[in-house]
């Protein structure tokens, strides 16, 4: 039954989990994402759907164990904060190289190094461009909502067994840490082992009389068939940026002026461009959801509308730089953002337009 | 209607939880809310506060730098948030163990002297009831109906034997809260 509750993020994504049907969890504590465990434990998830919660003993286990779960065509998740995700990224890209479905949250703060335990958005290049080595991609959501912690954990879970591919969910603490009205999907039902066998035949779920034994690496000895297997790898990628690219226009049809921003940015910058509006400037907020694949068409088509763009991000601007390749030189763009846990204020972003784009 | 407050005080004085109650209050009321916490290390040992939005229309930032609204209950707080409030907005604050009073004269200020009010009632936990009491008969935000379902929905079952002593606490609330500046 769907259910309307007042949550935060991090227990509405670990909820949302829950009820896609996920078999199992591993993780390990940090702020600011520890509700994610903490929720799992308290509502024993093993009593309502057979689902497995495990505190493992590292960052690194937990990521493995992921990897290991996905291998068995099980519907597995980790989550942590930025330092933390530091840590998996070797296994990321083992598992994007053995090209395995999970769904990692990353409850993003400010760093580097253990930084702050404040919100911060200076994940996005470590989320998009690779993080852990080789060419991979990762299919990067962005919340913007408590409700989007929960719809991206099942929606998290069906990109990644379309694609065979790890799903990044990138989210921020204050985006974990706040509360807002949520509604909760039904409860999807766990598969059985005779559905996971039909529905992942390439996973190693015991080989039978019938088939060759599955075997599931990331290493290739000769070149040419890695080589071959990183073809496949990028025309996975370039299907993946054909038909997933997820977006939302607010205000654009006539903007004049333009934010691009995702997660918590874009919740302040369109504040920020109800501020402007109601002083008479035709300002729009393109409000990013997939950060890969990055929705350079829609960003590039504005341009060809627009007198200046804006992109918000809680960082020195990342998320710019692909703004930049899609706009190319057509139009000014300009990044405005805090750093170390500080959110900006929807003022601020309202001077930043008016002194680096409409007035700059 | 939209209202934008903040809530801030001590950790420990309940400061959370009341936004929390008037945030599943305005759910209950099929309003539109967000609750958004300080969870920073300024909350271990020191001040709390939270940022409650309740609105009719969809919330755009959770997070805003001037409130309609500032409820608070330190020193420390009232210096931070003081100027924060918009013009021709509210201030709420209980005078124990202020020493600078609030000094704007573009705002509504009262005073609500919850900690007293509490431990003279033998209440002294659901203080910030009574301060949540004060900021209600101002502004009528929730009806009384739906903040008794938000206590149902925020409290343990095991805690709802309490909800009566908390619903008298918000009634003592409103009785005593007091004008101290008001526009004409």
């Amino acid at each position: 039954m769907k259910e309307l509750r007042l949550m935060k993020g991090n227990e509405a994504f670990a909820e949302a989990a829950i009820r896609a049907g996920a078999d199992g969890y591993f993780g390990y504590p940090i702020t600011p994402q520890s509700e994610v465990m903490e929720y799992l434990m308290a509502e024993k998830p093993e009593d309502r759907t057979g689902m497995v919660v495990l505190q493992a003993e590292s960052e690194v286990a937990a990521i493995n164990m992921v990897y290991g779960g996905a291998a068995c065509g099980k519907r597995v998740l980790t989550s942590s904060s930025s330092p933390g995700i530091s840590l998996k990224q070797e296994g990321i890209s083992y598992i994007a190289g053995a090209e395995l479905p999970c769904v990692i949250l990353n409850v993003v703060r400010g760093g580097p190094g253990l930084g702050t335990i404040q919100p911060s958005q200076s994940d996005y290049f470590q989320a998009t461009k690779g993080g852990g080595h080789g060419d991979y991609k990762l299919i990067v959501l962005a919340p913007s909502s408590v409700q989007e912690m929960a719809d991206f954990a099942g929606l998290g879970f069906d990109l990644a067994f379309k694609y065979r591919n790890p799903v990044m969910i990138l989210s921020d603490g204050a985006i974990g840490q706040m509360m807002e009205k949520v509604m909760l999907d039904e409860q999807r039902p766990r598969l059985t082992e005779e559905e996971i066998v039909k529905n992942t035949p390439w996973a190693t779920t015991g080989k039978t009389k019938d088939r060759e034994r599955n075997i599931v690496t990331s290493l290739d000895l000769d070149s040419a068939k890695q080589e071959l297997h990183n073809h496949a790898l990028q025309a996975k990628y370039r299907e993946i940026e054909k038909n997933e690219t997820r977006y939302e226009a607010i205000q654009c049809e006539d903007a004049e002026y333009l934010i691009v921003a995702y997660g918590t940015s874009a919740r302040i910058s369109q504040k920020a461009v109800d501020i402007l509006r109601a002083k008479g400037i035709k300002a729009g907020l393109l409000r990013l959801i997939t950060l890969f694949p990055f929705p350079t068409e829609v960003i590039s088509k504005l341009a060809d509308q627009v007198k200046g763009i804006l992109t918000v991000e809680m960082s020195a601007g990342q998320m710019i730089e692909d703004v930049k390749l899609s706009v190319g030189c057509r139009v000014k763009v300009e990044h405005f953002g805090r750093m170390g846990g500080i959110i900006p204020s929807p003022a601020e972003v309202v001077d930043a337009m008016h002194n680096k784009i409409i007035g700059g | 209607m939209t209202e934008e407050i903040i809530i801030a005080g001590f950790g420990g004085q309940g400061v959370l939880s009341m936004g929390k109650i008037l945030a599943y209050s305005g759910v209950m009321e099929n309003k539109e809310v967000s609750w958004m916490p300080s969870y920073g290390p300024e909350m271990r040992g020191g001040t709390a506060n939270v940022i409650v939005i309740i609105s009719d229309e969809r919330i755009s930032s959770p997070i805003v730098s001037v409130y309609d609204t500032a409820i608070i209950l330190n020193q420390q707080s009232l210096d931070k948030f003081e100027k924060a409030v918009k013009p021709g907005g509210l201030l709420i604050y209980d005078p124990n163990g202020i020493t600078r009073h609030p000094e704007r004269r573009d705002i509504n200020i009262y005073t609500i002297e919850a900690a007293d009010e509490a431990s003279r009632l033998g209440l002294s936990k659901v203080f910030n009831m009574v301060v949540l009491g004060g900021f209600l008969k101002l502004k009528p935000i929730v009806q009384p109906e739906y903040i008794h379902k938000g206590l149902e929905k925020s409290l343990p079952k095991r805690h709802h034997s309490l909800i009566p002593e908390n619903e008298k606490a918000i009634e003592k609330g409103k009785e005593i809260i007091k004008a101290i500046h008001l526009l004409n």
